[in-house]
């Protein structure tokens, strides 16, 4: 299957700052494909490349198949990639209907007399959020603020599904969550890509990773530093990987002599 | 139950109707609940109710307009010159009275936006601003700062018509109500601006033009205030460059006791219409009981404090339970 999205040897510089080298990397539509890295290791800048902030400095972005240049986020939204953020893109003050419908909202009826259809919008809610599991919330006009992390980031991914996304980018979607929490944002992941939509997930934590991660990509300062499949690498050598080569065992045993 | 004590105008009703109560025992007698003492709260309350509600729904977005009360002025002073110093027609001098409304909000919107800065002290710069132009260019012009207005008799009809004691503002208020209330629950922009007040990283990330719905409301705010220094100074059968300065701090205050956050992001314009029938009848009434009216100052305040006090608990309400 050819790939949804794929950098061919992408750079990126700031000036003479090199944000990212000769990065390669496919995301399959069905697959989720975890970024991981360090703080620092140009995480992201590639986020930013992904969903149409940056367009790099070298190399290709091709989108299936054709390479592509985005005029901006906008552009990339509308072409399908659907990026949701770390501190969720929710308002609390307002409904699920309404949150879920923002910047998109149903209208019924003729001018003057055109309104909002906050029925349809929460009923759509409600059953998208239900499809991905999220059975707590019955009622659309109940205001975001009271969801949790977990429902609000199901909220956002859901709502980007239904405006018919193919590629998600989920920025630490489980970072902030208890283990809870964090399960069912994972089981959403796995619903989403059974229905066939391409996730790219980024994490520094291996565990949430390896549990729903079909390929893995390391960043280690800007560069690939390693790229491979589920079940190729051992949780160990991939928590090495992310502590930039170094070896965990000698870090434990630095830190107990300290001790 | 608990529904509606989570209503961002739940407070403001229980209020105005604890007010309105009271004020009927106090004065037994003296016909403050008469259609005429009826009348009275309401042609009080309606003016200021033209202003505040888009000033409420500019709160909601997370905006301030200080600018209202010059403005008012400004409105009043185009209608006197135009159609005194220079005997045009009067139509067309409030089209334009309007217009200037429009352009004053044009003009702190696009301040607002383009440079970031806080819109408490954009627009409360363009009040000095607007007043200081309104006097000086009247003193150029006729050597004046306020004149009489001599408008057609048709304009008397729609901006100064009365009904025994009720005047026509009431109506005109009833409609920006009405307007603002479509607007804000009913239609897609009114969505917009409860999320560029709730959160603006949020909406703009959502593909909500957050730029156009501040500066749009700017607009609406200018243009209200407009209208109001159209129909005083027709009222009142002259301009005058200082009309409305009472604006610029009671149509925030009625606002917040109306419960919209002064953060931005809830309200509601039920609850604005409340607050300012409130103003309406504590202002009246205080004067049925025969009180000194100094002590409206006093009664404002005191529920200004309590509103915002209330208006934190009921946001806390809000979002702990279902």
């Amino acid at each position: 299957m050819s790939p949804l999205m794929e950098l061919r040897n992408v750079d990126k510089f700031f000036g003479s700052t090199k944000a990212l080298k000769h990065v390669s990397m496919q995301v399959h539509p069905g697959k989720i494909l975890c970024l991981l890295g360090d703080n620092g290791a140009g995480k992201s800048t590639l986020i930013k490349v992904l969903s149409g902030y940056h367009n790099p400095t070298n190399g290709a972005v091709m989108l299936e198949g054709d390479e592509t240049k985005f005029a901006g986020p906008r552009d990339a939204r509308q072409r399908g990639i659907a990026t949701v953020h770390q501190n969720v893109g929710s308002i609390p003050l307002m409904s699920v209907g309404r949150n879920f419908f923002l910047g998109a909202e149903p209208i019924k009826g003729k001018w003057p007399f055109r309104s909002i259809d906050t029925k349809k919008a929460n009923t759509i809610a409600v059953e998208q959020m239900r499809k991905f599991g999220l059975t707590r919330v019955e009622n659309g006009d109940q205001l975001v603020g009271t969801m949790s992390g977990g429902e609000r980031q199901v909220l956002a991914i859901g709502r980007a599904m239904y405006f018919g996304a193919k590629m998600l980018i989920l920025d630490e979607p489980t970072s902030a969550l208890g283990v809870k929490e964090a399960s069912m944002v994972l089981k959403m992941m796995r619903v989403a890509r059974q229905n066939g939509v391409g996730i790219v997930f980024i994490t520094h934590n291996a565990r949430h990773a390896m549990s729903v991660g079909d390929d893995f990509c390391v960043l280690i300062q800007g560069e690939v530093a390693a790229s491979f499949k589920r079940d190729e690498k051992t949780r160990e050598e991939v928590l090495n990987l992310m502590a930039g080569g170094e070896d965990m065992t000698a870090l434990e045993e630095d830190l107990e002599q300290i001790d | 139950m608990n529904k509606y004590l989570k209503r961002p105008e739940t407070g403001a009703f229980a209020a105005f109707l604890l007010t309105y109560i009271f004020f009927a025992m106090a004065t037994p007698g003296t016909g403050f609940v008469s259609v005429n003492g009826t009348a009275g709260w309401l042609n009080l309350a309606a003016e200021l109710g033209i202003v505040a509600v888009p000033v409420g729904l500019l709160m909601i977005s997370g905006e301030f307009d200080l600018s209202i009360g010059s403005t008012v002025g400004a409105a009043s002073m185009i209608l006197a010159l135009g159609t005194n110093q220079f005997g045009g027609p009067t139509w067309p001098m409030i089209a334009m009275a309007l217009m200037a409304g429009g352009l004053i909000g044009l003009c702190n919107g696009l301040a607002v936006v383009k440079t970031k800065l806080p819109s408490f002290i954009v627009t409360l710069a363009t009040n000095f601003i607007v007043i200081g132009a309104t006097m000086g260019v009247s003193r150029l012009i006729a050597n004046v700062t306020s004149s009489s207005i001599f408008a057609s008799e048709s304009a008397k009809m729609v901006f100064a018509f009365r009904w025994g004691q009720a005047n026509i503002s009431i109506l005109w208020w009833l409609l920006v109500a009405f307007i603002g209330y479509r607007v804000l629950s009913r239609t897609a922009f009114g969505n917009w601006i409860y999320a560029t007040g709730g959160n603006e990283d949020s909406a703009r990330a959502a593909g909500v033009p957050v730029e156009r719905v501040k500066v749009t409301l700017f607009v609406a705010t200018g243009v209200a205030a407009a209208l109001v220094g159209i129909l005083q100074g027709i009222q009142w059968n002259s301009g005058n460059s200082t009309y409305g300065m009472g604006y610029v701090f009671q149509a925030p205050i009625v606002v917040v006791i109306g419960g919209v956050l002064l953060t931005g992001g809830y309200g509601s314009v039920a609850g604005i219409v409340f607050g300012t029938a409130l103003f309406g009848v504590i202002s009246s009434g205080i004067f049925y009981t025969g009180w000194n009216t100094d002590w409206i100052q006093l009664f404002l305040g005191l529920l200004l404090a309590l509103a915002v006090l209330a208006n934190n608990y009921v946001r806390r309400l809000a979002l702990t339970s279902k």
